[in-house]
This record gives C-alpha cells, structure tokens and sequence, in this order.
C-alpha cells in the first residue's frame, strides 16, 4: 500500500514570550517524530494531554509547520507553505467542539460551506453537500438549523463538511470527547464507514481506550516522540507501559491483566468481550 | 440538606415560536456531604439544571433551596447563597486570563475584599487541593496543559470557598491519567473538606466508580435515582435514552450469557477481576 502521509523526523516548537515580546523558552512538542500512514489506513494516536499528538495531528494540513524534517503528504512536500491549500484538498479535519465549527444557519448550507469557497460549480455543489449528508445519516436535517441538534448530530454535520471537500483522509482531533455515548457510537461508526466503504484514510486521536480497538494500528506518543506503534492487540498489552505514561487500556485488557496477576495465565492481547469469554473457556 | 429542588420546571422563550421546555417538574434532593452524578443525553436538561442551583437561571416554577433558604425568595441575601454554590462550567479553562497562575486563581477571593492574609491562605489551600505545586505558582497558565489549565480553573472556584461544589464534564478531553487524578482530587476534597459534589458527566465508568448516586435526566425530567448499582440494572432502557452502561457491564453480561453463573450488577474491573477469580477457583474445584 501506498503511502498517504510521510513524517520524517519533524521537529517543532513551541515559544513562550515575556512581556516585552522577547522569547523566553521553547517547548519542543514534536521530538524527531517519524510517522508514516497508508492509504486507506485507520490509524488512532494514543498519549497524554501535551505528548505532541494534537500538534503532530495540526501538521498534517498545514495549521502547523515543522521546524525541520520532511512531511508528505500524497508526495506533496508539506512544509513548504506554498502548498497548504493543495494539502487541505487532500486532508480534512474535524476538532473537538461541535459548535466551534459550524459557520452557517441551516445544515445544509454549513456543509457546502467548504465546497463554495473552493470555487465548485454549484450543481456539483448541491451533489456533494446531499451526498455528504447521506453518507452521514444526516439527509433527513438538512433544512434543520444546526442549533437543534444534539452533539453527535452536529459533529456528523461538521464531518459531512469535510467530506463534502473530497479529501483523502480526514484527521479527528478528539472529535468524540464532548459527546454523550449513543453521540460517540454515531461518530465512531460514521469513521468506520467513511474508511471501510470510501476507502478515506482516518487518524483518529482519542483518549477513549475502547475506541483505539477499532483502529488497524496504534500509534502512542510520549514526549513528542512515538513510543509504541502496532496493532490494537500488541500495544494494548503493554499495559503497564501505557499506565505509566498515564493512559489506560480497554476493560477487557486490563481485567485479563488482573486476573493474570492473581496467578492465571491468559492470554494478554485480549480486546473485546467475546476473546474475553474464549479465554475463560478455554 | 445542601440542595432541594421542588416542582420546578423551565420553559426557554415563553410565548414566543422558539419556546422550549427544558426542565419539567423536577423534585430533587441533595444531601449534605453527598457525591452526586447527574448523567442524561445531549439536550436531556442537565446544564440548565446546574445553573438553576446557583440561581443563574430563574425557574419559569418551582422552588429551589440551597441550604433550606429558597434562593429566589424575598429577603434572601443572594450573594450570600451563591457563594455557597461553586459552578465549575464546561472547559473551565477558557476562563482563565491572568499573568500567573497564582494570580488567576487569587482573584476571586481578591474581589471578596479579603486582606492579604486571607487570600493568600486561600490561593495556597486551593492549589494544593487540586494538586498543583509551588513551581505552578509563578507559571502563566497558558503555559499549562489541558488538565493542568483545568485544575487551575477549579482552584479558582475552590478559592471561593463554596460548600457546595458543582461541575459540568469536567474530564472532556483529559486523558485518562488527567482524569483520574481530577477524580481522586474531587474524592479528596469530598471526604477532606465535605464538600457536596455535584458532577455533570457522559463517562459512565467514571460516574460508576466515583457517584454515590445518581440522576438521569431524559428529555427534561427525572428518569431515575439511585445508586450506580440500581441505575445500571437499567441497561436496555439507558441504551434507549441515550446512554450507556459501564464496559465491564457488557463482558459480564456476555460472560453470563454464555452460561457463567457471575453477578452481573459489577461497576468496576476490580470487583470483576475477583468475581471471576472466585468463579473460576470453584469450577477448578469442582473439576478435580
């Protein structure tokens, strides 16, 4: 598989000024940060609040730009300024509160939002804002004025916008972390078809454990470096690791974690409830 | 009784094409010292609910008691009551905007009209109730980080010195160290100080383990009451409203289904780990 995104050893910081606009220190966020995603790829970034995923997530389109090293994405060099709209064509974002992201009165004006500003004939326009809201369930609301609508609605309306813009990967910046569960599920299982049935790339960042088991690889940051990278299974049992860096792992992990402390010998890569109950079968 | 709300309902813009009731005929009672969680959908009425308890909002009817004064009644000093009522909102953070952290922090009690003694004493004691050291003091808390920024939000409340502390989602976007710390903080501060906590909160394995009970809002009124315990034994109804139970509910539940003879009424991974623990010496036992 090809590769969508290629960061190679970015560096980037962060300055803190005095009052008289002088700089006083700098805050390396991303340390030689070496990532790599494929093409249609799931891929969720796990790590504490300021282990550099947010800021990692920010350069993917452009928002922030490395110090140094090299970022591509779709063979486009992405540090060089010149090219950020051509790298926001290619890869959207969707951030952590709903409300901050809806521009207009009616829904499906918000969602043709992006697609206007880029210049798209209007018929093509009127297609993708209705295909958008079909591929997010939302068709049934697009006269609805977004204020009406619960989190998970509107945060489906501001991904609907993404992908009315046609990009090939979309970056989820906590996107779930305000919502109430059934809002989290709706989310989540608009990324899962976006990816599995549209073939668009995913990098979701979260801190939700249970919702990392979805993802093809892992991706756990410390320090604005990568510390563990694999599948769901191989990272998940690394469950002191990860409690040591401050996060957690889904229930299911870590009750086989206990249980094998308490002198069993389960396996320890064990994700959902039903690897739960072969375990304990076996 | 720390909070009493009796028949209260709320409709937003009465008498006009966007009227909304919010609340309706809601009766609750919070006791002194209690840790309550008030869990409900987006739109179920909880952030209206919270801001009734320190008389932000008026009810359009009903009666709301803090510490048995009806706070929107004549001749009720309601400054006084609000400063029993600490309201942490919603990414509290976005309301800091002082130099320091210490600063941010000192100037509630600063408004207070406190000497200099007093505020210090304040500004020291709620820092280091939510854990926040002195190398924090002099940082700008824009320096911090998201949990970090937080705490230093809700020391600004604490400062105040309220007995009744209520706050909104306060772990949305904390990772989970962050968010455990808070708790254990929140925990803290309840048993230390007795203080009745009153949590907004859409992590049901955060409201499991922490609430000593809990209400659930649906669509503007009171669904249930009760321990995490008896509320959970709801599963398919909270589904329906919107919610959810605990993770480990569901692999019990599976567990069960699949013919294990467990309890399936288990909160936390913990108590889980045991159940099984115990289920599973037995059926060796019974093997031998």
């Amino acid at each position: 598989m090809e590769h969508i995104i290629e960061a190679k050893d970015i560096v980037f910081e962060y300055y803190n000024y005095d009052e008289n606009g002088e700089q006083k220190e700098a805050i390396t966020a991303l340390n030689h940060t070496s990532v790599s995603i494929k093409q249609g790829e799931f891929l969720v970034i796990l790590g504490h609040n300021g282990s550099g995923k947010s800021t990692f997530a920010k350069q993917l389109n452009g928002i922030l730009t490395p110090k140094s090293g090299t970022l591509f994405v779709k063979g486009i060099d992405a540090t060089d300024p010149q090219n950020i709209w051509e790298i926001r064509k290619e890869v959207g974002m969707v951030f952590q509160n709903p409300d901050n992201q809806i521009v207009a009165t009616v829904v499906e004006e918000d969602v043709a939002f992006g697609p206007e500003n880029i210049g798209i004939p209007p018929k093509e326009i009127r297609k993708r804002v209705d295909e958008a809201l079909e591929t997010v369930n939302m068709l049934d609301y697009k006269r609805v004025s977004p204020n009406q609508l619960s989190g998970g609605q509107k945060q489906r309306i501001a991904i609907a916008g993404v992908i009315a813009m046609k990009p090939e990967c979309i970056v989820f910046d906590e996107s779930t972390a305000m919502l109430d569960p059934i809002g989290r599920r709706q989310v989540m299982a608009t990324m899962k078809k976006l990816n599995k049935e549209y073939g668009i790339t995913i990098v979701h960042i979260t801190h939700y454990m249970e919702e990392a088991i979805l993802a093809d690889r892992i991706v756990v940051m410390e320090k604005g470096e990568v510390l563990l990278e694999g599948t769901p299974k191989n990272v998940f049992k690394e469950v002191e690791t990860l409690k040591r860096i401050g996060l957690d792992v889904p229930a299911a992990t870590y009750l086989m974690y206990l249980l094998n402390k308490e002198g069993f010998q389960f396996k320890s890569d064990v994700l959902t409830a039903e690897e739960v109950a072969q375990e304990l079968w076996q | 009784m720390a909070i009493k709300i009796e028949h209260l309902t709320h409709t937003y813009n009465p008498n006009t094409p966007f009227e909304k009731t919010a609340l309706e005929d809601i009766n609750i009672e919070i006791k002194d010292g209690e840790f309550v969680s008030i869990i409900g959908h987006t739109g179920s009425g909880k952030s209206t609910l919270i801001q009734m308890f320190n008389g932000l909002l008026k009810p359009t009817m009903g009666q709301v008691y803090i510490k048995g004064q009806d706070i929107h009644g004549e001749n009720v000093d309601r400054k006084a009551v609000r400063q029993q009522v600490g309201l942490v909102f919603q990414y509290p953070e976005y309301q800091l905007f002082e130099m320091t952290v210490w600063e941010d922090v000192a100037f509630g009690p600063k408004n207070l009209g406190l000497n200099e003694e007093e505020i210090r004493e304040r500004v020291a004691y709620a820092l280091q109730a939510v854990g926040l050291g002195e190398e924090y003091y002099q940082k700008s808390p824009f320096e911090l980080s998201g949990g970090q920024k937080r705490r230093v939000a809700i020391a600004g409340v604490l400062a105040m010195k309220p007995s009744i502390l209520i706050l909104d989602e306060p772990t949305a976007g904390l990772d989970p160290k962050g968010r455990d710390d808070l708790f254990n903080k929140l925990k803290e501060m309840h048993k230390g100080l007795g203080l009745t906590i009153v949590l907004i909160s859409h992590s049901m394995e955060d409201v499991a383990r922490y609430a000593q009970r809990m209400i659930v809002l649906y669509k503007g009124k009171v669904k249930y009451q009760g321990t995490p315990k008896e509320v959970f034994a709801h599963g398919d109804e909270l589904e329906k409203i919107g919610l959810a139970r605990p993770q480990i509910a569901y692999i019990l539940e599976t567990l069960k289904e699949k013919g294990m003879d467990i309890a399936t009424d288990i909160l936390t991974v913990e108590e889980a780990a045991l159940q099984i623990k115990a289920y599973l010496l037995k059926r060796r036992d019974n093997n031998a």
